[in-house]
């Protein structure tokens, strides 16, 4: 894993900053149907390559982040704030 | 019993001095290199420790001989030899407990039933508590496992002083309390394990075929016919995935999406010291868990680095948590050098506890989500699996661990933590 992860607010900082929450998923709408849920809750591409995840930079910003990682080498493509991304519902 | 290929010689103390006076030239393989036969009955996805007692008591205990064992680098090169080698059985919940217990208690007979020395060692596995909360629960942990009738004992802080006079009792932040011990849990020479299941299931007639990377799971009217491979098409009446932390690989290739992260977990060993631990100790104030191997080195580790991954190294941070977990715990670890450290990829599950079962295809059979306690529970995996490879039912005690139970709303969370595997 990358020491430094770079924040769209506050620069490259050191990746104990931040709090993992886990894959970037869309949430479903509340209606929708069991399947949906289901899927979103508890199942994973768990992809070896490109992951989308929401990232909180807990000791930086405080912003939710979605970065995009290499689960196989590590490597930090890119990240932007989840806000920008179109995902606000990234809640612990 | 069938053989076939060259016969393995039981291992025995006159073996031993024979090799010895021969100037040790005649030892022959323990296991065969055998070519792939185009069809198998049972092919089982994974070389590792579970894929190997899987095979191994499908021949021995189900009459299932007819069997391959598809590894795609050497037996024994993933998790199975990269553990802290505890086994213990201390679990709180009736999905796991007896499970566990079962797994306990075939380690316990191991060595003699696959004749080969696996150094099990019973030395005890002690949870430190240290708060009077954290007592009340270790103390209803206890209580639970010996409604299972499993060996568990409270130990107040004077006892556990006795016993490790060394631990820092009056850390500012954790004192120590007591603890929980188990003492039929302990220790056991893993690589052995896997060594000893392979030879077992290898004169038994199973071809264990390593560099054998499967590609693609190959379908027909809703059954599996066979697997693609580096080392072409191989067919078989039923699959068995047994992959770890490459589960969600191998069951995509049969249209399967698992409740499962991939996630890397560091172990670390340090140079060889005299007797010192005698037995397993875990901090309870975090998560650290050290003993000490028959070579002298403390073997020890921690958490979750805490990000998907699949890559088996881990981060610095993480090396720094648990050595400072370390010596919080034993202050006299302050010198002592680290020797090595390795990652492995843990199969980690939306609830923390493992899957054995059936799925959405007929003959296609899944074992995964062992989190980081799949070591302890090798030979039962394998028997387990075993038993609904052959019977096509759930063991009595994996009645629980199905796959459908995370929509079914019945989750078997030992630690109440939810569906955020990196925090298992």
């Amino acid at each position: 894993m990358a020491s430094l992860v770079p924040c769209p607010h506050c620069g490259a900082r050191p990746k104990e900053e931040f709090t993992v929450k886990g894959a970037a998923q869309v949430r479903p709408a509340p209606d929708t149907d069991k399947k949906s849920w289901v899927d979103y809750v508890y199942l994973r591409e768990n992809p070896r390559g490109r992951y989308e995840e929401f990232w909180h930079h807990t000791s930086g910003c405080r912003r939710w982040l979605v970065v995009i990682r290499d689960t196989a080498t590590h490597e930090i493509e890119s990240s932007c704030d989840a806000a920008f991304a179109g995902q606000t519902d990234a809640r612990t | 019993m069938k053989r076939h290929g060259t016969n393995p010689i039981r291992y025995s103390a006159l073996s031993i001095l024979f090799n010895g006076l021969r100037g040790n030239q005649a030892w022959t393989p323990a296991w065969r290199q055998p070519e792939p036969k185009p069809h198998y009955d049972v092919i089982i996805v994974g070389g590792g420790g579970h894929g190997l007692a899987t095979a191994y008591y499908l021949a021995k205990e189900f009459g299932i001989t007819n069997v391959a064992v598809l590894e795609k680098s050497y037996i024994g090169s993933g998790n199975v030899g990269r553990n802290t080698t505890i086994i213990r059985s201390n679990y709180l919940l009736p999905g796991n407990n007896p499970f566990y217990e079962l797994s306990l208690k075939l380690w316990e007979g191991l060595e003699q039933d696959f004749n080969f020395n696996a150094m099990v060692s019973q030395r005890g596995v002690l949870n430190l508590f240290h708060s009077d909360g954290q007592r009340d629960a270790y103390t209803r942990r206890g209580n639970a496992m010996r409604l299972h009738g499993v060996d568990a004992d409270l130990l107040d802080r004077e006892a556990v002083r006795k016993r490790l006079p060394f631990l820092d009792f009056d850390n500012a932040r954790f004192p120590i309390y007591g603890g929980l011990l188990q003492k039929r849990g302990g220790t056991v020479r893993h690589d052995a394990v896997a060594w000893g299941y392979a030879r077992g299931a290898d004169m038994r007639g199973v071809d264990i075929i390593q560099n054998c990377e499967v590609t693609g799971i190959r379908r027909e009217n809703g059954i599996v016919t066979g697997v693609e491979t580096t080392r072409g098409f191989i067919g078989c009446g039923k699959l068995g995935l047994s992959a770890a932390g490459n589960s969600s690989r191998v069951a995509e290739m049969a249209g399967l999406k698992l409740p499962i992260e991939s996630h890397v977990l560091q172990a670390f060993v340090s140079e060889g010291l005299k007797p010192f631990i005698d037995c397993v100790v875990t901090f309870g104030a975090g998560h650290f868990y050290i003993s000490q191997s028959d070579k002298g080195g403390l073997v020890f580790g921690g958490d979750l680095d805490g990000y998907n991954s699949y890559a088996q190294r881990g981060n610095l941070a993480t090396v720094e948590h648990v050595a400072e977990e370390g010596k919080a715990l034993i202050p006299s670890l302050s010198r002592v050098r680290m020797l090595r450290s390795w990652g492995g990829i843990m199969d980690m599950s939306m609830d923390g506890s493992p899957i054995i079962d059936r799925t959405h295809l007929d003959n296609l059979y899944l074992n995964a989500g062992w989190c980081y306690g799949g070591f302890k529970a090798t030979p039962a995996s394998g028997f387990c699996f075993a038993h609904l490879l052959a019977k096509g039912t759930s063991h009595d005690t994996t009645r629980q661990m199905r796959l459908d139970r995370f929509e079914r709303g019945y989750l078997i969370d030992e630690n109440g933590q939810g569906a955020q595997p990196n925090v298992h």
